[in-house]
């Protein structure tokens, strides 16, 4: 395995090593480009993963302090959680569920498709899926994805069987176990699912794609790849031409490093990535690196979620087998005739006990909640997932006061619901309980937005430097040997989940990188 | 289909005594045929007996499962006595708590919380203090010491960890029989 120098200023140093960096470094390996990846959390490999929701909460979780403020309920119920992700190597690709989709034409030109939507900071983005269909495919082919490449669907659960019955009652035509990066029949070296739940604890026996187990060891057996688990960035430098040089950060025994680099890309998720820039304003970059626009840290997007859980007459025993491979695409469509722009997916979701006491109702009590809780085995669940409108006041700023044990200021996540969040959620709570009532649910719960998975937009890729912070291939409109590599250069958020478009993406900035470097551009 | 057997090891109502209410202390307890009596409140150090009877009065009726024995919320609540030995500021939130819910009791009832015989009153009282950060205290520990107790998991339907199992691929993953043809 390599091995860097401190001062080696020759590499490229990788922020993270979830799915856009630990593909990004695993690709730019392969091409024999040498990669430091430095992640925040440790490695912990598949064996160890624990199938238990608070344990391997407090063993995955990014549990660091962040603030919130907004509307929406998250707020309310979960203050100091904004979102659910992963400070461990594999980022939260070792929680992610698998759903590999895809967006359509029109999710990446929704200023074109949506029109004027007032309080929405719209923008197309500065490319089409027609060029992103063969990074797309290249992505599917790595991951394994299910109804790809020849790859068969996954058997479906009885959580699915019963919102499949509901769904083709209600006149649903495209349900099916999903596009997922979990294998039906082995492949990739790793074997198939063997329906053991607990997808978002980490998949225990390695069916379920992520970096941890497939990008970072092929990148390291290269002779490429360093991996620095235990490496919390704290600032990115650069040089008086603006140039960025290499990163501070504190390792793993708490020691201030400073690695050279030649590139730098940041990728520590949409709430990190921007917190990052932002805490390493100079007296060049007094806003921040690459915020000329001062769009970073804006347009943060989280998804319209919520989920609809229902109870029957007779078991289900939702929890048992993979959890989210299960989807009703019907509703995913753009039909403005429904009371909202964009469109939203239905996908199969369980929660155990701990979980689902703790998020069904949040704050709930008495026995309105207990005798919920009571149809436990008899519950079916789907999460809904939707397009949200992003909104510059929904953003990521440097709390004033809460510092991390580096001093640096924590992020802070404010968000606001836009009216149309709202009514494409309401919606979906009424198709959800809609697809249950069919086979016969005798109660629904529409259940609130849980801390957020999807995180989004907060360092959005824009044709022109004043709208957005990155270019079409990532890289900032300031400083272009700065990249940015996750879900934070979306434009939008398309219905559907985003790790596939992050992966697909990530392999074309290597593409790019690569060959910026070769033609000595970088 | 593959249905789970709720009946518990532990079902019995158990005699409870001593520092840690862990279900092996329980299991113990169970073994030596020892009925139920209050004596698992006695041996607490820093708060009274009658505070503890309070808090397990309160965490029924907050999330009442009348399938569940007073075991499962005796193992909720008796941990707060050495929480509150530990830390002065959960010592007084608590006693003040228990202190005002009485008071409040008493202006309606004239009696105690834990002898307001409906749990309808009792609701009532809990109600007025909701906001209170001694009832969210209460609240937000007793949705992870009830529902993340691995002793009543099987009470609720839930198997928990299914790895060292197999997984479900060959225990019932898709083995729903009643849902209509479609």
């Amino acid at each position: 395995m390599a091995k860097f120098d401190l001062n080696d200023s020759g590499v490229v140093v990788i922020v993270g090593s979830g799915a856009g960096g630990g593909t990004l470094g695993n690709e730019l390996a392969q091409k024999g480009v040498k990669v430091v990846i430095l992640e925040a959390g440790p490695r912990i490999e598949n064996q160890d993963f624990i199938n238990d929701e608070w344990d391997s909460f407090t063993q995955l979780a990014w549990s660091d302090a962040r603030s919130t403020s907004g509307s929406w309920r998250v707020h309310q119920d979960f203050p100091g959680l904004p979102a659910w992700i992963v400070k461990a190597v594999g980022g939260s690709t070792t929680h992610w569920a698998g759903a590999s989709l895809r967006f359509d034409e029109h999710e990446f030109k929704i200023k074109s498709a949506y029109g004027n939507m007032p309080g929405a900071n719209l923008l197309d983005w500065p490319i089409t899926l027609a060029e992103m269909e063969p990074w797309y495919a290249k992505a599917e082919d790595k991951m394994g994805v299910t109804r790809t490449n020849g790859i068969p669907g996954l058997p479906g659960n009885n959580n699915f069987k019963v919102m499949e019955a509901g769904a083709r009652k209600l006149g649903y035509k495209e349900v099916h176990t999903g596009r997922m990066a979990i294998n039906s029949e082995p492949r990739d070296g790793r074997g198939s699912c063997q329906q053991i739940g607990f997808c978002f604890q980490g998949c225990k026996s390695g069916a379920k794609w992520s970096t941890l187990y497939t990008e970072i060891p092929k990148g390291e057996a290269t002779g490429n790849l360093e991996v620095r688990p235990g490496s919390m960035v704290i600032k990115v430098e650069h040089d008086q031409s603006g140039k960025v040089t290499g990163v501070v950060y504190a390792d793993a025994t708490g020691a201030m490093q400073r690695q050279k680099a030649r590139v730098v890309a940041v990728a520590g998720n949409s709430i990190e990535s921007p917190r990052l820039l932002l805490n390493s304003a100079s007296s060049m970059f007094p806003d921040g690196l690459a915020n000329s626009s001062g769009q970073v840290g804006r347009n943060y997007m989280r998804h319209m979620t919520g989920s609809v859980y229902a109870s029957f007459e007779k078991s289900v025993h939702m929890y048992r087998g993979t959890t989210m491979a299960g989807i009703i695409r019907d509703e995913a469509k753009n039909d403005p005739k429904r009371g909202f722009v964009g469109g939203y997916e239905m996908e199969t979701l369980s929660l155990g006990l701990p979980f689902m006491a703790a998020f069904l109702n949040p704050g709930a009590w008495g026995r309105s909640f207990t005798s919920a809780i009571e149809g436990y085995p008899r519950m079916a669940g789907m999460w809904l997932v939707g397009e949200d409108m992003p909104q510059e006041t929904n953003r990521i700023t440097l709390d004033p006061k809460i510092k991390d044990k580096f001093g640096m200021p924590v992020a802070s996540v404010h968000f606001d619901d836009h009216p149309n969040d709202v009514a494409m959620r309401d919606h979906a709570y009424k198709q959800g309980s809609a697809v249950y009532e069919a086979v016969g649910a005798t109660v629904t719960y529409p259940t609130p937005p849980y801390p957020s998975t999807h995180n989004m937009g907060t360092n959005r890729m824009s044709e022109k430097p004043r709208d957005g912070v990155v270019n079409k291939f990532g890289q900032t409109h300031d400083i272009k040997n700065l990249f940015v590599s996750d879900g934070s250069q979306f434009t939008s958020g398309a219905a559907c989940n985003p790790t596939l478009t992050i992966v697909s993406l990530a392999i074309r900035q290597a593409d790019h990188i690569a060959g910026a470097m070769q033609r000595k551009e970088i | 289909m593959r249905e789970i057997d709720r009946r518990s090891k532990y079902d019995r109502r158990v005699f409870l005594k001593g520092a840690a209410v862990t279900a092996p202390a329980v299991a113990i307890a169970t073994s030596t045929g020892l009925g139920i009596t209050d004596a698992w409140a006695e041996g607490a150090s820093t708060l009274t007996p009658a505070t503890l009877k309070t808090l397990l009065k309160m965490a029924r009726d907050i999330y009442p499962h009348d399938f569940l024995g007073d075991s499962y919320y005796i193992a909720a609540v008796k941990p707060y006595d050495e929480k509150a030995a530990k830390d002065p500021a959960v010592k007084s939130l608590i006693n003040d708590g228990v202190t005002r819910l009485d008071q409040a009791a008493n202006d309606r009832h004239k009696m105690p919380y834990v002898q307001v015989a409906w749990e309808n009153d009792r609701v009532a009282l809990l109600q007025q203090i909701e906001q209170s950060a001694f009832f969210q205290k209460i609240r937000g520990d007793l949705i992870v010491s009830i529902y993340n107790n691995k002793e009543v998991w099987p009470r609720f339907g839930y198997e928990g960890s299914s790895a060292e199992h197999g997984g479900y691929i060959k225990r019932g993953f898709a083995d729903i029989d009643w849902l209509p043809k479609v």
